[in-house]
């Protein structure tokens, strides 16, 4: 059999196996062309798929309606959910690229995704004048998640970060340091009062995120600036002894090793605890479950390692890119331009909850009305810090995931060594992943 | 062509005879062998081509993402998985599982079985009753087990001290999966026990009785020796299936704190590391392990694999 490098035996190449898989495909590219004519004018504008995870508040499929009618019949949005969970997301949208799938033109990556699929040339860079549309007024931090090896691969769609939420009644003063924040928890507990600090400490992405904040808030990194070792050093160090110190003091949650987002929300609205490092989600979701704990929910900016300095929080959002098998890249760049812009920002900001990318935004009095925590939101993600950027980010993740949860079996010598032959291994592709 | 003539005529009228005679029976193999093409041909592309495709792939320093990087490695990613601890980890996690959780499904399986054998009333409803646990989803079952077992909202989970979270203890998870498995799978044990016992005849028993045998002697002397057949299939089905657990640990753990399986840290390696050379070694390595379980079976307890059971009488 001739077998060809990119691992397929010859048959299942070239335009025989074109031809046959067009012939088996050809009942529903017929179906998809009789729906398209009997729903649009003669010619018909062309269908984008936008793959995108699965958005409730239904701002995405608004956006993808209002850019639909923009567009002067030029192309259709279809908006496809991807499924909730992140690992999910990605396995989908990379076995359908893997395959050069060509039903997918807009892709909603998550801002870890972006070295892999532009390393494979699974998605297109962007150049010239769509380039300089996309950088305007676009936050410098997500701009860094979304270039890989000095070229712009994505373009900024949504943004998070996580503030500290606390309790006014229990702390008048907010902590500016983990150490102070334990401290003050500690100091709560002997009183009997609620203390818990809420924290996601299962061993899932929560956990590299949690260490990564910790790690640039100390003054390093996890991996160089060319992302070929390991950086690490005494920030991370200092890191893992904030997280074994947490986990053996009672203000870690004794649920801290399985919690996520949601745990330490349902958490700090059940009022046992004090503190929470978490997204804005939980400000609306204590508004609506908990209105007598609402009224003493306030936020700061998440605590710092070394006192006189500000944490360093890792960012989070969605980067929208063009996928390379896209038959229609330049209307799909016109259409993400369209589906990023500054109303459907604000939409996705005031009805989906997700802080948007455009800096102005953070001064605009209706956003600001939907966001309170708005300033403090724009300081900490112009200070934020991006994980680590690589190809191998998943291997990466696991590794840390894996060494630094649960936080208890944490021995911060021991665990930094751990994690850096780890990703030592990771970065040459070199034996498994966990 | 010219054929020389034999100098015995006999024997020549037998050779005709037999070229006839063997005409038809080839002629008969070969309608045959028609009649199987279709199944063959279908066996072939869903089975033989993945496992020759997986074999393949398993040689080649393969990495979905470096596509460029792609070559033949021979047998490395072999050496990688097998000198790897993860790996050995994973193996002894799998074989522990398989272990326990066939060894209880045996001696519960075959307590049901003789249960459900004896009953008296309403047999078919019995048998149905406790064949559900086998008739839903895996998926669906390990989500409501994983929900029992979370610490705050689970009714198991709130039985124990306050802020144990069992699921994230390596050993606790283990014996939960163990018990999700036993739960799901005794029911199938039941049934192929339940099949072995009809065939043990009533009048030995009752022979036996008169001969003054106990209960006890009874089932050791002679059901469990005329059950052996039934029983061996069903060990060798189930630590078959056992070997390859996956969905049960893929909801309750994500293989999390040590609690991979094999067929986990492939899944691992191909879908979420994307290296499809070490995922594929990994395949073929559960493949090979699944193939020396059966041989043991097979060869060692002279357990009759299915289909071969005629042939044998």
């Amino acid at each position: 059999m001739n077998i060809h490098h990119d691992g397929r035996p010859s048959w299942l190449r070239g335009p025989d196996f074109r031809r046959r898989a067009a012939v088996m495909s050809a009942p529903v590219l017929l179906a998809a062309a009789l729906a398209a004519c009997s729903s649009g004018n003669g010619s018909g504008p062309v269908t984008l798929n936008y793959w995108s995870f699965p958005d409730n508040s239904g701002a995405i499929q608004q956006a993808v309606d209002t850019c639909s009618a923009a567009s002067g019949g030029k192309y259709t949005i279809v908006y496809n959910k991807l499924p909730t969970d992140a690992d999910g997301q990605r396995q989908q949208l990379v076995r359908r690229l893997a395959a050069h799938d060509s039903s997918m033109d807009i892709l909603g990556l998550d801002v870890t995704w972006e070295a892999e699929t532009a390393q494979a040339g699974w998605i297109l860079p962007w150049t010239g004048a769509d380039k300089a549309a996309a950088v305007r007024d676009t936050l410098p931090t997500m701009l860094q998640t979304a270039t890989w090896r000095g070229q712009l691969y994505a373009v900024p769609y949504n943004t998070n970060t996580q503030l500290l939420w606390y309790r006014s009644d229990l702390v008048p003063n907010p902590p500016t340091t983990w150490d102070q924040m334990i401290n003050m928890a500690e100091q709560l507990a002997k009183e009997g009062k609620p203390h818990y600090i809420e924290i996601q400490g299962a061993q899932y992405e929560g956990a590299t995120v949690w260490f990564n904040s910790l790690v640039s808030s100390a003054g390093g990194s996890i991996l160089n600036a060319t992302s070929t070792a390991p950086s690490l050093g005494p920030p991370a160090l200092k890191a893992l002894q904030i997280m074994s110190r947490l986990a053996h003091s009672v203000a870690a949650d004794p649920s801290l090793s399985v919690q996520q987002e949601d745990q330490n929300r349902l958490a700090m609205e059940g009022g046992t605890a004090a503190f929470e490092l978490n997204y804005p989600f939980v400000y609306p979701s204590m508004k609506t479950n908990n209105p007598t704990l609402f009224k003493n929910f306030k936020w700061a900016l998440y605590p710092g390692v070394v006192p006189g300095f500000p944490s360093r929080v890792t960012i989070g959002g969605i980067d929208l890119a063009v996928s390379a098998f896209s038959t229609h890249p330049d209307l799909a760049r016109q259409a993400i331009l369209c589906l990023r812009d500054r109303d459907n920002q604000i939409l996705a900001a005031t009805k989906g909850g997700l802080p948007p990318t455009l800096m102005s935004l953070y001064s605009d009095p209706a956003f600001i009305k939907a966001y309170p925590f708005a300033a403090d939101i724009k300081q900490a993600l112009l200070t934020a810090s991006v994980r680590p950027k690589t190809p191998y980010y998943q291997n990466v993740s696991i590794v840390i995931s894996h060494a630094v949860s649960p936080a208890i079996g944490i021995d911060p010598p021991a665990t930094l060594n751990q994690i850096k032959g780890g990703i030592e291994n990771a970065l040459v592709d070199k034996g498994l992943v966990p | 062509m010219t054929t020389v003539a034999p100098p015995q005529a006999p024997a020549e009228l037998s050779r005709t005879e037999r070229r006839r005679l063997s005409e038809a029976t080839r002629a008969e193999r070969r309608f045959g062998w028609l009649l199987c093409a279709p199944a063959v041909i279908v066996m072939l592309a869903v089975s033989a081509y993945p496992i020759v495709y997986a074999i393949y792939l398993s040689l080649q320093r393969y990495d979905l993402r470096f596509p460029e990087q792609t070559h033949f490695v021979g047998l490395s990613n072999y050496g990688t998985v097998l000198s790897s601890g993860t790996w050995w980890h994973a193996f002894f996690v799998t074989v522990i599982i398989m272990v326990v959780s066939v060894a209880i499904e045996l001696a519960l399986g075959m307590a049901l079985a003789l249960l459900l054998y004896y009953t008296p009333l309403w047999r078919g409803l019995v048998r149905t009753s406790i064949l559900l646990p086998y008739g839903i989803v895996t998926v669906a079952a390990a989500y409501s087990w994983q929900f029992a077992w979370t610490p705050g909202v689970g009714y198991l989970a709130n039985l124990l001290p306050a802020g144990s979270a069992p699921l994230t203890n390596q050993w606790q998870a283990i014996g939960i999966i163990i018990l999700a498995e036993i739960w799901k799978t005794t029911p199938f044990m039941t049934l192929l026990l339940l099949a072995g016992l009809t065939l043990v005849p009533e009048d030995l028993l009752k022979a036996a009785k008169v001969d003054g045998a106990s209960g006890w002697q009874r089932f050791t002397q002679i059901m469990l020796p005329l059950m052996k057949p039934a029983i061996l299939v069903a060990l060798l089905f189930r630590m078959l299936d056992a070997f390859r657990i996956f969905d049960n640990i893929f909801i309750l753990t994500k293989g999390n704190n040590g609690t991979g399986s094999v067929s986990i840290l492939g899944y691992d390696n191909l879908f979420t590391a994307l290296n499809l050379g070490i995922g594929s070694a990994i395949s073929v390595l559960i493949l090979i392990c699944v193939a020396i379980i059966a041989v043991i079976f097979i060869l060692g307890f002279g357990t009759a694999a299915p289909g071969t059971a005629l042939e044998r009488r």
